[in-house]
């Protein structure tokens, strides 16, 4: 397996001093997560990008405003359940006093100062760090360079690894990504299948990627090292294992990178992303030198396969006010979802019987990197023989490859009872 | 066996011998356990001619009492379930760290965090409350039934058909993969083709029709049948959070059900809501799923305050400080819980404004949530508490919940939760929320509640004892899930890289085996109370010094609950009874009027189990056949004149007189 996807966290203790300014608040801060044992590991508490730091931020600011109300009120449970014990005869006992207008007026109105003050918070927080707006600083007091070009990353989320295409360099590259420190980066987000989330913890908060859809997120490194990143969003059996190295480089090592992937030599055309887009999992590193023109858009429009019809034409015809004229062709054309049961692969999500695999059974998904299931590497589930043997009652085609006969999801495929 | 294998499909559809799992080991021991267990029970139940009793007293039953503790002991027992998956995630989990793989392969993991969580929500939660709600509520307005007794009856076992249908998933076929909400495009049947995510939908469907029926029951029950003189402002805080709550049910339940049938016209028929091409949208499936997902915590954890605020006042001596104040704060509540749901999705790239409102809405909710916290604070100030059980959960509440509160508010603030959404520490939030505010409010219900249902208390010893394992349980196992939520760890994950998550999951799995004794010594303390009963009895009805109305009768309450209507002049009505001299009238008593049993509601509700089954496995002459029954039992049902009957009032004198005589005894 490649290293630089799962690297050890590089970065020493981070430094809390330039994004607290507030001694309070990095007294409390540092309370809260000295008492957590974590440290360093604790990515969203330390992480390495000013997007992220803001966000952290705002995590403990949230926090320390609202513990105001929060430690009181657990004091005063504590206070209180002991002092009014039943066996306690000092402590007054009035079974009528059950109103105080004063004490009604306070007890709504500290949460309502609290909230008022962080959704004050939340409203400026939200549209400062809207991920869709462009970064206007690299960093506190550190605005944008004037000089400095954002660097442009197309993200596409495949079943289970990540494609990162980089239109400003023609290149592309599969599980691993790289970028210039303190140089802002313009992602453009989105998925092949089903959905998951882009997340690089030491970066930015996460945005979803979906398929045919666009999302954007912007966002900046400031330190250099190897990190880690994942998807957030449960996507089918190769879920856990679909991450992806960050490697924030200085902009000499980028340019190496850049080199380094324009010398590999292989090209990402149609057919490669077709192949590329199966689903597989623990896909190694992988660099294409060139990308097929319009490959990205051709992703998003949902029509790499040949013939297949992008999206907006789709928009573009139903605007026009839509056609009667081959319109049983332009849905076959449109046809994207069932591309999978019409080659044979399994879906991300299929189960019993259209998975083929037995119910709950340590066969593997077709995709998935065939795990070692001996006692050497942990697995203690491992059948000693092969399921479905002897079976000969299973349905045809049962035990290898999706069951066809079953799946009314093909229209074309005529129905059968 | 077939040779011809259209007719084995025209016959049993998509069903074969495949779909057994007796390969698993796992779940072959799953099931030879629970097929002993219910040998051992079916087999009981016959030796101790225990059928016609069953039938006739239980599964028949009318009465909202039957009704409410069938639903309870449905609950428990799904919370046996779905805590064994919890149990088998959390120690996949810890096992799964660096180079070992764990014991449970992604597929099979998969399907045990989509199951925890849909049977914890609807087959655990959801009966719990409705069966607290049911027994509880009309004794406390001082009525004699539901609005609707057969409906109530019906409801239940259409919640136990949906849990039985997705049961089956574990034995025959596999349950869904696509999580707990069946996320769109994932549950399409393009990605999830086989039974998983048809299980998944009917089990819900069926369940959700009881749960919508009983929803517009108990509202008509608190709106119509309210005792003489108690008014909406003199309604006990449980029935007004039990109102609010069906009034929630019954306005995002139909989303629910529509959302899941149009997610199965995409499967069934091949239509295109929810699938990426031809103009579908999983955004939109999203949007609906949670529009009934969020309002529907709320459906949970309102009559946990409730039973909170009941608890709270009666252990302290003392009314519920702020009633009216308490009231609102319910209502306002269960008005914004609607207007939030977009805060799951804060990261879907809606624009800054929109995920602003939905962030600033949901932290408005943590107002009136506050104003009830600092209710029961000074509920107790100036109170005479007393610990006994049911009390020692609200001290362990209050601590909890509002820790959880802060860290709900916390993912409502959109760019935080950019971080930190997805993650562990949400899944530590939930549960934080969930167990610490309902479950630990249905357990204290349950200490509270139980002698009034079967006569005698709980035992105390073993009650602490569940209340400081589920405590301390539960900050061991979600504490580090916080942490490494903080650590960018990612929820539903079957493995991980990075061997420093290990030790943080190594402690969560020690955890979940302290919450496991908390439910052992919960389960040993039913058998250690029903063995102790008679030390344990209590002849008063009244055991703990009540307030309200449900302690006015005898416990448990005659079929009749209250032989004369009581009139309500307080709001702690008993209280104002007791503390005004209130004598039992001894004579006057009149025939009273009864619904009587009918199995029409376990017919109908087994006719929907075998249709969902059917339609799981595509068994098309099944499905038509049940459905075509349903219909007719339906019908048949309405002509069904004998519905009721009159307890002769020298039986109502009969019973009167024993229980003045068992007051008189301890007197």
């Amino acid at each position: 397996m490649q290293t630089p996807m799962h690297p050890a966290h590089p970065i020493a203790c981070p430094r809390w001093s330039y994004a607290l300014k507030s001694r309070s608040l990095r007294i409390l801060a540092l309370l809260a997560t000295a008492g957590l044992l974590a440290g360093c590991n604790m990515t969203v508490m330390f992480p390495s990008g000013d997007v992220a730091v803001q966000q952290r931020n705002l995590v403990v600011a949230s926090v320390a405003l609202m513990l105001l109300v929060v430690l009181p009120v657990i004091a005063l449970t504590f206070i209180f359940a002991w002092r009014y014990r039943a066996s306690n005869t000092d402590a007054p006992y009035d079974p009528e006093f059950h109103h105080s207008t004063q004490l009604e007026v306070v007890i709504w109105t500290v949460p309502l100062l609290i909230i008022i003050a962080l959704g004050a918070m939340t409203w400026i927080g939200t549209h400062t760090l809207d991920p869709y707006r462009p970064l206007t600083r690299i960093g506190p007091n550190k605005p944008v360079p004037p000089d400095v070009k954002p660097l442009t990353v197309e993200v596409v989320a495949l079943d289970w690894k990540w494609l990162f295409i980089y239109p400003d360099y023609g290149i592309a590259s599969v599980n691993e990504m790289a970028a210039p420190v303190d140089v802002p980066i313009s992602f453009k987000i989105t998925s092949s299948s089903v959905w998951n989330t882009f997340f690089v913890p030491a970066m930015a908060g996460m945005i979803y990627a979906m398929p045919a859809m666009e999302t954007k997120l912007h966002a900046v490194m400031n330190e250099e090292g190897n990190f880690t990143g994942q998807s957030a969003h449960y996507s089918g059996s190769g879920f856990s294992r679909m991450n992806f190295g960050f490697r924030s480089l200085s902009q000499q090592g980028f340019d190496e990178w850049i080199a380094k992937a324009r010398s590999a030599g292989a090209s990402l055309d149609r057919d490669v992303f077709l192949k590329l887009e199966k689903p597989s999992e623990e896909e190694p590193v992988r660099y294409f030198a060139s990308v097929e023109n319009g490959l990205y858009e051709a992703i998003l429009g949902l029509c790499v396969a040949p013939g297949q019809m992008c999206v907006s034409e789709m928009h573009h015809i139903d605007r026009m006010g839509g056609t009667a004229e081959g319109s049983e062709e332009n849905r076959k054309r449109l046809d994207y979802d069932n591309r999978r049961l019409e080659r044979g692969d399994e879906p991300s999500g299929a189960t019993f019987p259209a998975s083929g695999r037995p119910p709950q059974g340590s066969v593997q998904p077709q995709g998935m990197m065939p795990r070692d299931q001996n006692m050497s590497r942990g697995g203690v589930n491992a059948p000693e023989t092969q399921p479905d043997q002897g079976q000969g009652n299973a349905l045809p085609g049962a035990d290898r490859g999706p069951a066809p006969a079953q799946l009314n999801s093909q229209p074309t495929d005529g129905h059968k009872h | 066996m077939f040779s011809n294998v259209d007719l084995q499909q025209l016959i049993f559809g998509r069903l074969s011998l495949e779909a057994i799992p007796y390969h698993e080991p796992i779940l072959l021991v799953t099931f030879a356990v629970v097929a002993l267990g219910g040998i051992a029970l079916l087999g009981a139940i016959t030796w101790y001619g225990k059928w016609g009793y069953l039938w006739h007293d239980w599964f028949t039953s009318v009465d909202h009492k039957k009704i409410g503790i069938m639903y309870v002991v449905l609950a428990i027992v799904m919370l046996l379930r779905g805590f064994a998956d919890a149990v088998m995630m959390i120690t996949q989990k810890a096992l799964s760290v660096g180079a070992s793989e764990g014991y449970l392969p992604p597929h099979h993991y998969d399907q045990v965090f989509s199951a925890h969580g849909m049977i914890m929500i609807f087959f655990m939660a959801m009966p719990f409350v409705t069966g607290i709600m049911n027994y509880i509520m009309p004794l406390q307005i001082g009525a004699r039934d539901v609005a609707f007794p057969f409906l109530n009856n019906f409801s239940f076992w259409m919640t136990a058909g949906g849990a039985v249908l997705t049961m089956m998933s574990l034995f025959v076929g596999e349950f869904s993969r696509a999580t707990w909400l069946g996320f769109a495009p994932l549950s399409g049947a393009a990605y999830s083709p086989g039974v998983g995510v048809d299980y998944y939908i009917w089990g819900l469907q069926i369940a959700g029709v009881g749960t919508t029926l009983s929803g517009i029951n108990l509202i008509a029950t608190i709106v119509k049948m309210r005792a003489p003189g108690m008014t909406m402002m003199k309604l006990p805080v449980f029935c007004w959070t039990t109102l609010a709550s069906n009034a929630i049910i019954v306005t995002i339940f139909p989303v629910l059900t529509a959302t899941l049938a149009l997610l199965a016209l995409d499967r069934y028929v091949g239509t295109h809501f929810f699938t990426n091409d031809f103009g579908g949208n999983s955004m939109m499936y999203m949007n609906l799923i949670w529009i009934w997902g969020h309002p529907e915590v709320y459906v949970l954890i309102l009559p946990a305050f409730g039973i909170f605020s009941e608890v709270t006042s009666t252990f302290c001596s003392k009314r519920l400080f702020g009633y009216t104040s308490m009231v609102y704060a319910t209502m306002v509540i269960a008005l914004v819980s609607w207007l939030v749901w977009l805060h799951h999705f804060f990261t879907m790239g809606a624009g800054p404004t929109v995920n602003a409102f939905f962030g600033i809405a949901s932290m408005i909710i943590s107002i009136p949530t506050g104003a009830k916290v600092f209710n029961w604070l000074f509920t107790m100030y100036r109170g005479k508490i007393r610990f006994e059980t049911p009390f020692i959960w609200v001290v362990g509440f209050i601590p909890t919940f509002v820790i959880g509160g802060l860290t709900g508010v916390l993912l409502a603030v959109p760019p935080a939760d950019f971080v930190v959404h997805n993650s562990l520490f949400l899944v530590a939030h939930f549960h934080n929320v969930i167990i610490g505010g309902v479950v630990f409010g249905l357990l204290a219900g349950v200490q509270y509640w139980f002698p009034k249902a079967f006569g005698y208390k709980l035992d105390p010893f073993w009650g602490k004892a569940s209340f400081w394992c589920w405590l301390v349980g539960f900050w061991t196992v979600f504490g580090p899930l916080y942490v490494l939520g903080l650590m960018g760890v990612t929820r539903r994950t079957q493995h991980f890289d990075d061997p420093s998550v290990q030790p943080f999951l190594t402690v969560a799995a020690i955890g979940v085996f302290i919450i496991a004794a908390g439910i052992l010594a919960f389960l040993i303390q039913l058998l250690v109370s029903y063995l102790r009963r008679d030390s344990l009895r209590d002849l008063t009805g009244d055991p703990w010094d009540g307030r309200t109305l449900e302690w006015a009768t005898s416990s448990p309450p005659p079929p009749y609950n209250f032989a004369f209507t009581p009139v309500v002049h307080d709001l702690d009505a008993w209280w104002d009874m007791k503390r005004r001299g209130f004598d039992h009238p001894m004579e006057g008593f009149k025939p009273i009027h009864m619904p009587k049993n009918t199995g029409a509601g376990v017919v109908l509700a087994g006719l929907s189990t075998v249709l969902g089954f059917a339609l799981v496995w595509y068994i098309w002459w099944l499905a038509a056949l049940s459905f075509v029954a349903l219909l007719a039992a339906a019908i048949i049902h309405t002509f069904n004149y004998n519905r009721d009957y009159y307890i002769p009032a020298e039986d109502v004198v009969r019973l009167e007189s024993q229980r003045m005589a068992q007051l008189a005894g301890r007197a």
